[in-house]
């Protein structure tokens, strides 16, 4: 019987950038089938950490990936959705063209396969997007039909690890909780380990398995309303009120 | 190349296809508006037309390498002076020291005064001179197959891999989360810049080879509604303004290369009114 249910183990990573360290000694453990929410003040290096996953900055220390037979992984596939995606609008790429050209190696500038197009239409309805989006340029969406675009961009090929950075930034209210429904039918379903990135501690309490508060290291890490109730967590977040007495 | 010449005669029984070299020009311009139309979709998307202008700059420094060297065909001291000059580039703008439009400034002004300065030292520089406009009229048959390789070879290029071209451009952490290698997409990007810049240079000149890259996509770009509709008009439009311009220069006498460039030139306006237009509708 395997024990194990590690998905991605982090040891000691230290992120450095232009003498400054940005994280320090990082270790965490994300599992199989849990939802990891990383919380922590802006500027507290999780968005760092994330980059440092997808192996966008150097660091130190190892990031180690296993599937979900424990074998070891060295190039994981990892499914990001940032935060904002920062690109050009003006630009001719459609919804199709954009998930046409991750999922097949036919160029889209000939234009699309039909079965990949098929392939991106059921994927649009599975994460909640309308399939018409398809013919869309990705300049002319909406935050919410953006967010869900590139949750279905992420979700093919099936990634080892999903990696979502504060991914109700742009979206309405009834969005965001289709958006969680979908994330936590994905754990229950396919047992994907996911990293969550998130401000909101309502959401985190309500979607969350587990729960890391960052601070450039991790200042506390478990079960998510044990770390809710942590002092740590309390003072991060102003949930306390701290001492009134004026030296 | 004779069989060539016999089906322009046939398709094309015009005064200006009576002449072998005007015969040799359309061929060389066949081949290389497509060229440009196809890489210049991804210079306007990753917005590097700055960063084109800049390679073409260099390519006089490159000439005066290969004069220095004694070297007969100045092709070989181009290509490798572009190309170590592109990367030197990218290197540099990985550092994100300053922004890329300073860093391309500076690069593209050094390309451009080395050049100067080196030609002007070996003996004058008005024997170069004729690289800044160019001269299609002038290509021969070797160049021109030479051209049909490179257009060949651009295009399994982009067969095998515009989809991780496109991905990198469109966000490169995206697309890094795709285990896609940016880094190694955009150095190959920039070779293949590097090479249509130098190879055609001689043809069409230092002053204008850039707009020939960027104008026929960046009217594209004002009339695409995907990735196929932007390739498809852009090649059309380079090689319409390509074809026409070259036969309005035999009319008119004037330089090929600065016509088919004023062709290329009005098309985008038209496209950039006709996109207003429909942006109001």
């Amino acid at each position: 019987m395997d024990t194990c249910k590690c998905s991605t183990q982090i040891r000691n990573l230290t992120v450095k950038k232009h003498d400054g360290v940005i994280i320090h000694d990082v270790s965490l453990d994300v599992h199989h089938g849990e939802i990891l929410a990383l919380i922590g003040r802006n500027g507290a290096g999780k968005t760092t950490l994330l980059k440092a996953l997808l192996g966008r900055i150097p660091y130190t220390g190892s990031i180690v990936f296993h599937n979900s037979r424990g074998e070891s992984i060295a190039n994981p596939r990892i499914g990001y959705v940032p935060q904002n995606l920062v690109f050009d609008r003006s630009t001719p790429v459609t919804v199709g063209d954009m998930l046409c050209a991750n999922m097949s190696g036919f160029p889209v500038w000939l234009g699309h396969k039909k079965e990949k197009l098929a392939q991106a239409r059921r994927l649009l309805s599975t994460v909640g997007a309308n399939p018409s989006l398809l013919g869309k340029r990705i300049g002319s969406l909406s935050g919410g039909e953006m967010q869900r675009v590139l949750l279905a961009f992420a979700l093919d090929p099936k990634p080892d690890l999903l990696l979502l950075d504060e991914p109700v930034s742009a979206v309405d209210r009834k969005g965001i909780e289709v958006f969680y429904d979908l994330v936590t039918s994905m754990r229950a379903e396919h047992q994907m380990p996911i990293i969550l990135v998130s401000h909101d501690l309502s959401h985190v309490e309500k979607y969350a398995t587990r729960a890391a508060l960052l601070d450039r290291t991790i200042l506390v890490s478990g079960n998510v309303r044990e770390v809710m109730k942590t002092p740590e967590v309390q003072e991060a977040f102003g949930l306390k009120l701290t001492g009134g007495v004026k030296q | 190349m004779s069989g060539i010449y016999f089906l322009i005669d046939t398709i094309l029984p015009f005064e200006w296809t009576e002449f072998a070299y005007m015969k040799n020009a359309l061929l060389a311009v066949l081949l290389i508006t497509p060229l440009f139309g196809l890489v210049g979709t991804m210079i306007v998307n990753n917005k590097m037309s700055f960063f084109s202008d800049a390679l073409g700059h260099s390519a006089l420094t490159g000439i005066a390498i290969g004069v220095l060297m004694g070297i007969d065909n100045y092709l070989i001291s181009m290509m490798g002076f572009a190309l170590l000059f592109a990367l030197c580039i990218s290197a540099v703008m990985d550092s994100g020291t300053s922004s890329a439009d300073t860093i391309i400034g500076v690069f593209s002004s050094t390309g451009l005064a080395l050049g100067i300065v080196l030609l002007s030292a070996s003996g004058g520089f008005a024997k170069y001179s004729g690289y800044l406009i160019g001269d299609i009229l002038t290509v021969q048959p070797a160049e021109i197959a030479m051209l049909a390789v490179i257009l060949a070879a651009v295009v399994v290029i982009w067969y095998l891999f515009f989809n991780k071209l496109m991905l990198t451009s469109i966000n490169a952490d995206l697309a890094a989360s795709k285990g896609i290698n940016t880094r190694l997409t955009e150095k190959l990007f920039v070779v293949i810049v590097a090479v249509i810049v130098t190879v055609s240079i001689k043809w069409v000149g230092v002053l204008i080879i850039n707009s020939l890259l960027v104008l026929p996509a960046a009217a594209a770009r004002n009339l695409a509604k995907s990735m196929r509709s932007y390739h498809f008009i852009a090649v059309g439009i380079s090689l319409f303004s390509g074809v026409s311009g070259l036969v309005a220069s035999y009319y008119t006498g004037t330089a090929a290369g600065g016509t088919i460039v004023l062709i290329a030139a009005v098309i985008f306006f038209f496209s950039y009114f006709l996109n207003r237009m429909r942006a109001k509708a």
